[in-house]
């Protein structure tokens, strides 16, 4: 059975909006985890989170994100994070709305 | 109830004039997300985990029909169409954008609410006893000290920056719906030879380390209210560990160095203080707000219809069972308005559900709306003839759960649904807890019944004083939940003791069954309540039943 591959992602919520985001392969900010840009090397992850950090009129509160890079994408290592992927539970009020 | 005044219509404009530029500027880029966090915590807006939250204060819970009407506007022009009420409470908005909160202050501003203290470490919101002015078993209406209070502690600048957070609630009922003991300062309302005054208790809070709070006066007369809550106040300000969060409570000040320190410079302090304040001003003043707080008129009503509907209709007879509330008036009951619907999330209205209450408020009620901390609405005057059609109105519109008090009846913090500081949900469990005693009819039979659950060790859901509390953590990366059991946040209050182990999301529900069962076969009758069974009996007999079963279940 193949191991799903410990990745980091650059995560944040947007500042107008409070959003969550990822930072994409393009260097813009996504809604979609599945469009994020997947760090293997931990050196890139924390060059590429320094480089967001300073990105203030976009973002807030910036940080490295543990996922799992398995056959179907990237998924969340931790249940907050899916959280913040998929949105609350009780109303399908968060990302979970935008399908 | 109070109405603004110029200078804080005035105060109110200034300050949302402030927060809008304020705003501007983060958006700019001229501030920082640093400098801009504790500008918008002042004005109680929040980052969550999936957007912003803006919290409004209530002031002692009590609202107007305009009010109310003007929250459900917000909800529908600036959110997703529903507001959440908090065991605080307070009216938080989970969704708003960071470009539109001017905008709704601005609003709130109109009908004489806003949003200042809400969060930060600073005085927050003064909370009351839902039933204020209206329960038989009052002293004397509470409001207008909480009002002046409020007044008090509104922008103070020795306490802009305590060590922690502060939070005062305030009775005048022997019987303590406002949870006082878990409280930084709970203020208890006394006659003493005639005179009515204060019994102060310092040093209650929830969290990571609960504790019942200590009575450090048990009389302080009306005329020295101020000024020994500033030397409280004060005094915490100077003892408070700033150097770690954790231990920054009064409630650690008071543990740390002792109920009779902590009271021999809160007197002397006092004894300083006390001349500056001028008594007479403030006795001109709080006789003003007691005015404005003036009992209303409660004419004389029939009451047959009430009695008939009583006898016709078992849907009213159990709803009238549990909601209502004695009335000191004759002929006028309190009603309670679930916000607990079996399934719904706890504390939750829709705009469209705002809207009818404040109709409601006004046909029936004074068009006064109170709410609790137990994340219900009240209607505090409402005439026993009256009751059958207001019912009528409330099942239409999904309001008429008949559940207060009972096993469903759960306070519920966001947990990690919402909240950033959560380590595991509460709503999802509090409802299925809610469904799963719905469908097997246990509730009425279980009969009155607190199940308070936190999403984390803050507390906010109030876990510690409930009968049952659940707390909800975070195992090795799985959503875990621990349980207590025999807290009680009453005048009697207690914090509740942790049964064991935790259990996993998917047995917590089972797990809260096999307590009620037990108590089902181990009370005396059905007089005996959950939490008198409990304290006759200890917790053994419910901590066999809650881990024999699940060891029996794993065999």
């Amino acid at each position: 059975m193949t191991q799903a591959t410990p990745v980091k992602v650059v995560t944040a919520n947007s500042l107008i909006e409070g959003d969550v985001v990822w930072l994409a392969k393009d260097g813009s900010w996504t809604d979609s985890l599945q469009s994020a840009n997947a760090f293997t090397d931990k050196a890139d992850a924390q060059t590429a989170l320094e480089q967001a950090n300073l990105r203030q009129n976009e973002v807030v509160g910036c940080y490295l994100a543990d996922m799992r890079l398995g056959p179907t994408g990237l998924e969340p290592a931790h249940f907050r994070e899916d959280f913040r992927r998929r949105g609350p539970s009780n109303y399908a009020h968060g990302k979970q709305s935008q399908g | 109830m109070y109405q603004y005044d110029e200078f804080d219509r005035a105060f109110i404009a200034e300050r949302n004039r402030q927060f809008r530029a304020q705003v501007d500027r983060r958006i700019d880029g001229s501030l920082t997300e640093e400098e801009f966090r504790p500008l918008r915590l002042m004005n109680g807006l929040y980052l969550q985990l999936h957007a912003y939250m803006l919290r409004v204060a209530i002031p002692y819970g009590t609202l107007n029909s305009a009010q109310l009407r003007q929250l459900a506007m917000i909800a529908t022009r600036w959110d997703k169409g529903y507001g959440h009420f908090t065991t605080r409470q307070n009216i938080q908005y989970n969704w708003p954008r960071l470009t539109d909160v001017p905008d709704i202050l601005d609003a709130l501003a109109e009908v004489g609410l806003h949003a200042i203290q809400t969060s930060g470490n600073t005085i927050r919101n003064v909370t009351s006893d839902q039933f204020a002015a209206a329960a038989a078993d009052e002293i004397e209406d509470p409001r207008p000290y909480a009002e002046l209070i409020r007044q008090w502690s509104t922008d103070h600048p020795e306490f802009q920056f305590l060590p922690r957070k502060f939070k005062i609630a305030i009775t005048g009922s022997p019987n303590d719906r406002a949870v006082t003991k878990a409280h930084d300062i709970g203020l208890r309302m006394v006659r003493q030879n005639g005179e009515t005054g204060f019994e102060v208790i310092v040093g209650g809070g929830l969290g990571r380390t609960p504790m019942i709070g200590k009575v450090i006066r048990d009389f302080v007369p009306v005329a020295d209210l101020l000024p020994y809550l500033e030397a409280i106040v004060g005094t915490y300000n100077l003892l408070g560990r700033r150097d770690n969060k954790y231990k920054a409570r009064i409630k650690i000040t008071v543990h740390e160095n002792g109920l009779e320190k902590v009271r021999d410079l809160v007197e002397a302090q006092f004894r300083k203080i006390a001349p500056q304040f001028d008594a007479g001003a403030t006795a001109q003043h709080l006789a003003q707000l007691k005015q404005q707080f003036a009992a209303p008129d409660l004419p004389p009503r029939d009451d047959q219809r009430y009695h008939d509907a009583r006898r016709i209709d078992g849907v009213f007879r159990a709803w009238a069972d549990t909601n209502l509330h004695p009335h000191r008036a004759a002929g006028y009951s309190i009603v309670t308005i679930s916000l607990k619907p079996h399934g719904g999330t706890p504390g939750d209205a829709t705009d469209a559900q705002m809207t009818l209450i404040a109709d409601l408020a006004d046909r029936y009620a004074l068009g006064e709306i109170r709410v609790s901390h137990e994340q219900n609405l009240v209607l505090p005057h409402v005439a026993l003839d009256d009751l059958p059609a207001l019912h009528q109105a409330l099942r239409a519109a999904g309001l008429a759960t008949a559940n207060v008090g009972l096993a469903s009846d759960i306070i519920a913090c966001p947990g990690m649904d919402y909240c950033a500081l959560a380590t595991a949900r509460s709503i999802p469990v509090a409802q299925e807890i809610a469904q799963h005693v719905d469908a097997l009819k246990l509730e009425h039979d279980i009969g009155p019944l607190k199940i308070k659950i936190s999403g984390c060790i803050n507390a906010c859901g109030h876990h510690h004083v409930g009968h049952i509390g659940i707390l909800g953590l975070d195992r090795a990366g799985v959503e875990n939940y621990q349980i207590t059991l025999g807290g009680d946040g009453s005048e009697d209050a207690v914090i509740g003791t942790r049964t064991g182990p935790g259990f996993a999301y998917d047995q917590i529900v089972p797990a809260v069954e096999r307590i009620l069962r037990a108590y089902l076969d181990l009370r005396r009758d059905r007089s005996e309540t959950f939490l008198q069974a409990y304290r006759r009996l200890g917790a053994d007999p419910f901590k066999a039943a809650l881990y024999h079963t699940e060891q029996e279940d794993a065999a």
